[in-house]
């Protein structure tokens, strides 16, 4: 499902060119659980937004599902990252103003979902991940957990195949990590493919695959 | 996406960041006020100059002695004859002429009792009500007699009646000018300052009497309606000529309103510069000020923006987003602005009623134009920059 084929991605800073993706060529397929870690600055991220459409490769091939992203336009690969893949984050990027469910009901906005539905889904979701008494809270009246919580749920509400997670516990106190963790291969468990970068050895050894980087490479690749 | 939906999250997120929204449409407003109130405010200057001609009324033709530049540029030739009560009279029977009447002018004391009064007197006869659009607010203007005639009838304007009499009548007292009885036969209504003279302090009398009470010969002005008024050229002609006749030389001037609105059009044309003067630096200082609050604004949301975009968001939805906000900001601030400086032009007339402050409609016009723009302009420009940003590198700052 996910192709990526000796793709580099090379920031320029200054005079200098770093890598940040140095000819990586890996291959996920459907349904799988991966585990992306390595020190701080060791490409992870930037894999992981390569992989989600957020960025591109300077060098090097990627497929979606067989489709060559490199070759899409913004419009096309907005369509993908709308459809085909959520996205969680560590700092959760939920929009303060609007409640738990309006944050879910973004990606409906833009899909063009009727408003009546788009509610009735979003309730769905929040519920779905525990959070139906919280539904109308705004985000700063969430706990940490609830908040990426709300996130995964909005990853999800649109049925993506891929779900992307950036360090999706690295604000989280050991409990509420427990339960993100646990309600992301739940969600796997469901269908969707999942791919999780981490700092945290603990939680990388629940995926099957754990691939590990460094300085823009992957070192190992295996369970 | 839906418009509604578009207008909806856009509304949603002004009404999100009250502070930020707060001060982008004060931002607006205020410019926008500043521009109608200080428009306004030149207009009514405008409009003052302009009102206080055409209360001379339009068919007036006005001849005095000496043939002067209309610029008012020093006379030259002198005054040769004196302009007479019989000049008045060949005047007043031309056949382009309507009604006319004779003007002598000077201060004098008018006293009742132990009160007095210094004012300008004005010696002229029954026709000057017509001629000038007088109002006589009590009792009559002096009677229509014979220009040669004296008469011992006086007519007082407002303040003269109300410093000298009170809350009494004045009507049927006498009145002392110098050595000279006058009878009160009427008070003029209240008019206020009209071009050289205050129509309310000012008295008439017969144009002779007069004329010997101030020892001259010579009358200050002959004040002519011509009938019609696109014969007015004409009838100048005609009294020009008749003047030139009677004197053997050509020793009187004859102006219109015209003539002295023209004489006065480079005040016109600088008071109208001044306007637009006033109101493009204020247009200049409402666009910037716009400028500035959505920059930061937009800038501020960058990360909102690279998450609507990890979202499934397009580049085109997002700046619609964006377009609506700055749409909404605008139009608001716009109508504030608007209603801001209306209210502020409303208190000022209230205070100073004789003053015709009113905003121009073009410069309401081209302030909500500057201000749709601008707030267009800026709240959707540097959102583009930030749309073609990788939503990764928006993302970046938490």
């Amino acid at each position: 499902m996910i192709e990526l084929e000796r793709v580099w991605r090379t920031y320029q800073v200054g005079d200098a060119e770093v890598h940040a993706l140095a000819d990586v060529s890996l291959t996920i397929g459907k349904g799988e659980h991966v585990a992306v870690i390595g020190p701080s600055g060791s490409g992870k991220s930037t894999m992981l937004h390569v992989i989600g459409c957020l960025d591109r490769p300077t060098a090097g091939v990627y497929r979606f599902s067989g489709r060559d992203v490199g070759s899409l336009s913004e419009q096309d690969r907005s369509l993908l990252r709308r459809n085909q893949i959520g996205f969680v984050f560590q700092f959760f990027h939920l929009l303060p103003r609007l409640s738990a469910v309006g944050n879910v009901e973004l990606p409906m906005l833009f899909a063009g979902v009727a408003r009546d539905e788009r509610r009735a889904r979003a309730e769905k979701a929040l519920a779905a991940v525990g959070l139906t008494p919280r539904a109308h809270h705004r985000p700063d009246q969430l706990s940490g957990g609830e908040r990426q919580r709300v996130a995964i749920a909005r990853a999800v509400v649109m049925g993506p195949s891929l779900l992307l997670a950036d360090e999706p516990t690295g604000n989280l106190d050991r409990a509420s990590a427990h339960e993100v963790m646990a309600l992301l291969e739940s969600m796997r468990a469901g269908g969707l493919t999942l791919v999780v970068v981490t700092h945290d050895a603990a939680l990388a050894a629940r995926a099957r695959r754990i691939v590990t980087m460094d300085d823009g490479r992957v070192v190992t690749d295996g369970a | 996406m839906r418009a509604l939906d578009v207008l909806r999250f856009a509304g949603g997120a002004l009404v999100g960041h009250r502070l930020r929204t707060g001060m982008s449409v004060a931002g607006v407003a205020v410019g926008i006020a500043a521009v109608v109130a200080l428009t306004a405010l030149g207009e009514g200057a405008r409009r003052y100059v302009l009102q206080e001609f055409t209360a001379l009324g339009s068919n007036l033709l006005i001849t005095l002695p000496g043939k002067v530049e209309t610029t008012g540029a020093a006379p030259f030739g002198g005054v040769a004859h004196d302009l007479t009560i019989d000049d008045f009279r060949a005047i007043s029977r031309l056949p382009r002429v309507g009604r006319a009447a004779p003007l002598a002018v000077a201060t004098e004391t008018v006293r009742f009792g132990d009160r007095g009064r210094a004012v300008p007197v004005l010696g002229t006869t029954a026709d000057f009500v017509s001629v000038r659009h007088a109002r006589v607010g009590a009792g009559q203007f002096l009677p229509a007699a014979d220009p040669d005639q004296g008469g011992q009838e006086i007519v007082l304007g407002v303040k003269v009646a109300s410093e000298l009499f009170g809350s009494e009548s004045p009507l049927g007292q006498v009145v002392r000018v110098g050595p000279w009885r006058f009878r009160v036969v009427g008070v003029l209504a209240p008019r206020g300052r009209g071009l050289g003279f205050d129509f309310d302090d000012l008295v008439f009398v017969p144009v002779r009497t007069a004329m010997r009470l101030f020892n001259r010969s010579s009358l200050f002005r002959i004040l002519i309606e011509v009938r019609v008024h696109e014969e007015m050229e004409p009838a100048r002609r005609d009294i020009v000529e008749l003047m030139r006749e009677r004197h053997r030389a050509e020793d009187v001037t004859v102006i219109s309103q015209d003539a002295l609105l023209s004489a006065f059009g480079q005040i016109m044309r600088a008071l109208t510069l001044a306007l637009a003067g006033i109101a493009s630096v204020s247009l200049a200082v409402a666009g910037v000020g716009i400028m500035n609050v959505m920059l930061v604004s937009v800038t501020e949301r960058r990360a909102e923006i690279g998450l609507l975009k990890a979202l499934g968001g397009t580049d085109r939805q997002v700046l619609a987003v964006f377009l609506a906000e700055a749409v909404i900001l605008a139009v608001v601030g716009g109508v504030t602005g608007i209603g801001a400086g209306l209210a502020a032009i409303a208190v000022f007339v209230h205070i100073y009623p004789s003053f015709p402050a009113s905003p121009p409609a073009w410069a309401i016009a081209a302030a909500v134009a500057v201000s749709l723009l601008v707030g267009v302009v800026f709240g959707v420009w540097p959102a583009r920059r930030a749309t073609r940003l990788d939503p990764v590198t928006a993302l970046a700052r938490r």
